[in-house]
């Protein structure tokens, strides 16, 4: 089980490296040549313009997409591509850039759906609903409980989330990505359309999961301050290429990230 | 005033996910049983029976059946007179080879069997979605009610093309044929619906009713988080078909007992009112099911009562009123209150609430 070898790696060393990864939608490149590797335990960030391709690099980590050329190391061991079964099964939570949460359904039952891997009992058992299914569906909400507790989310518990507004959903969301107590959180513009004070909590949400569990955050974002505020290493594409990736302040100083955001100068 | 849970703290989970979480609905609901076991046998009589109990609590089934597949799972049938087909015409066939098994046993096996064909359906369910999953089961609809008439093995090479129920005992009272009474039919439906009813709610209280609630949600990030939509879909077919098939079991076996199925199972007299009972009913909720049933069963009977009874109008009239009176309904609930009766009850339920107090 690769859920397994990735705890195992230790803190610091490549838990996923993406090795050449380009994805093309018919004659449309998505991403070029890509390659990077995440180390387990830091804080990612993949930054660029609009339509650099930051999406769907998310998308084949989490193997909603099948890259068209390349190899993904996960864990250890080289795959073509992803499954998004596989991948949560071993461990990747993500969050999307349009909320996709279940609206139909009350903040606790969308927390509970992040529990559904876990849970064992079969239907016919969930059907006549005693004893070992009801121990299970207890356990599973202590564990949801917590998450609650955590995103201050205990108001809302009832609500259904398709009544909410945008950056409580954007919390719930992150809330059921939690639920699954993944090992690498995908987050995809978390912060989007949000004040500064919802960033902030955001942004300490995000930095408290990593410190305290430990879990390995890729995070895509469009606000420079909060992503060389939180994060380790940074990456940076732009139409589809890498055009640059290191340290915060490395990336400040980066000519060409410069130019991509910027625009290069006549002269 | 009436509605309030103050004072009622839950200090367990277990307690708070209970299906009856408030002390008022437990009450009501204790005392609907006890009305439903205690009372109505011993005061039934044969119209009660057979106009109003008994249908009522066959499409009840059906209903629930069908909002487990739509209601929870997102998937539209146009295929539930079809499926209980499957299911009255596999009880004939068992009653047939096997005269001496037990009809309770025999009505569940048919719904297992209408399970299996149910899956069978349910598998362009994986590539399409909405509108042309509803052609689709349209399709099975057609298909199903045609099979039933054109291959004689199913009705036993009768002249007619009918297929009567022969008397079967329960404890000794016949449930089922001409002889049967009142009670008995009564009392072995809501005992099947009882106990299909809870174990329905159970499975949508927990991980399988959640699954179903994501696909039809936002299957994307349902994927993403790792439920599986073949299977899941599969199952809400699987399932849905297995309560709807011992719908179309209890129809024949209980409540007809002789039926012919391109009458019988039409698309018009069961796919569409067993639908529009989810609709008004509330879509994706159990009292709506039965709310639903209820509605559709005793409308006819009430706009009958009013029409020709007491207003004195000529019974072909009132039937012809009778089906406009259905359509305005339709539209209306529509667009009024889409989420149906259930929804028009809980908000009955946060004024109760708050009354005698507008805030």
């Amino acid at each position: 089980m690769s859920l397994d070898d990735l705890k195992k790696i230790p803190y610091g060393k490549t838990s996923i490296e993406l090795k050449n990864i380009s994805l093309a939608f018919g004659g449309v490149k998505a991403l070029t040549d890509v390659s990077f590797d995440i180390k387990k335990g830091e804080v990612f960030a993949i930054i660029g313009p609009n339509g650099a391709g930051k999406s769907s690099m998310l998308n084949v980590i989490n193997g909603f997409y099948k890259p068209t050329s390349g190899l993904i190391n996960f864990a250890g061991t080289d795959r073509n591509a992803m499954e998004p079964e596989f991948a949560a099964k071993s461990g990747i939570a993500r969050t999307f850039q349009n909320i996709a949460l279940f609206k139909g359904m009350s903040t606790l039952d969308n927390l509970m759906t992040g529990r559904l891997l876990k849970q064992k009992q079969n239907f016919l058992m969930q059907a006549l609903y005693f004893g070992p299914v009801e121990k299970e569906e207890a356990e599973h909400r202590e564990k949801v409980e917590r998450v609650i507790d955590f995103l201050d989310l205990q108001s809302i518990r009832r609500t259904p989330v398709g009544s909410l507004p945008y950056g409580l959903q954007k919390r719930v969301e992150l809330g059921r990505a939690l639920a699954m107590e993944p090992e690498i959180l995908l987050l995809d513009e978390p912060m989007a359309g949000m004040n500064v004070e919802e960033k902030q909590d955001m942004s300490r949400f995000v930095l408290t999961v990593n410190n305290e569990l430990k879990t390995t955050i890729v995070l895509i974002e469009h606000d420079m301050g909060v992503v060389m505020d939180i994060s380790d290493r940074i990456v940076v594409l732009d139409y589809g290429k890498k055009i640059g990736s290191g340290l915060p302040e490395e990336i400040r100083d980066n000519k060409a990230v410069i130019d991509a955001y910027l625009g290069v100068s006549d002269e | 005033m009436i509605y309030k849970e103050t004072g009622q703290y839950k200090s367990s989970y277990k307690s708070d996910h209970a299906i009856f979480p408030l002390i008022q609905d437990k009450i009501a609901f204790s005392t609907l049983m006890f009305i439903a076991f205690l009372v109505i046998p011993f005061v039934i009589n044969s119209y009660w029976e057979k106009a109003i109990l008994v249908p009522f609590l066959i499409f009840s089934l059906a209903a629930i059946g069908l909002n487990i597949l739509t209601g929870y799972c997102g998937q539209v049938s146009l295929g539930t007179g079809g499926f209980m087909a499957v299911g009255a015409f596999s009880t004939y066939k068992i009653m047939t080879y096997f005269p001496d098994m037990n009809i309770m046993i025999i009505i569940l096996i048919s719904g297992l069997i209408t399970a299996g064909v149910g899956i069978l359906f349910g598998l362009p369910s994986l590539r399409i979605k909405g509108f042309y999953l509803a052609v689709a089961t349209l399709a099975a609809q057609f298909f199903l009610v045609w099979l039933f008439n054109k291959v004689p093995w199913f009705y036993n090479y009768s002249d007619t093309g009918q297929i009567t129920v022969s008397e079967r005992l329960m404890f000794g009272i016949p449930v089922t044929g001409a002889s049967a009474p009142p009670y008995a039919t009564y009392l072995f439906c809501l005992v099947l619906v009882v106990l299909l009813g809870f174990a329905a709610k159970n499975l949508i209280r927990s991980k399988i009713g959640r699954s179903w609630m994501a696909i039809r949600d936002m299957d994307i990030a349902a994927e993403i988080i790792g439920v599986p939509p073949l299977k899941t879909k599969l199952s809400a077919f699987a399932i849905s078909s297995f309560y709807i098939g011992v719908a179309g079991a209890l129809y024949f076996a209980v409540f007809l007992g002789a039926i012919e199925v391109t009458e019988s199972f039409d698309i018009m007299t069961i796919s569409f009112p067993v639908l529009f009972m989810i609709i008004i009913g509330g879509l994706g909720s159990m009292l709506g099911s039965f709310l639903g049933a209820a509605f559709i069963v005793t409308l006819p009977i009430g706009l009958k009562f009013v029409m020709v009874d007491m207003v004195g109008m000529s019974a072909v009239t009132a039937k012809h009123f009778e089906i406009t009176i259905w359509g305005l309904l339709m539209i209306i609930f529509l667009i009024v209150e889409p989420h149906g009766l259930a929804r028009l009850w809980s908000i009955a339920k946060e004024k109760l609430r708050r009354w005698p107090f507008p805030y």
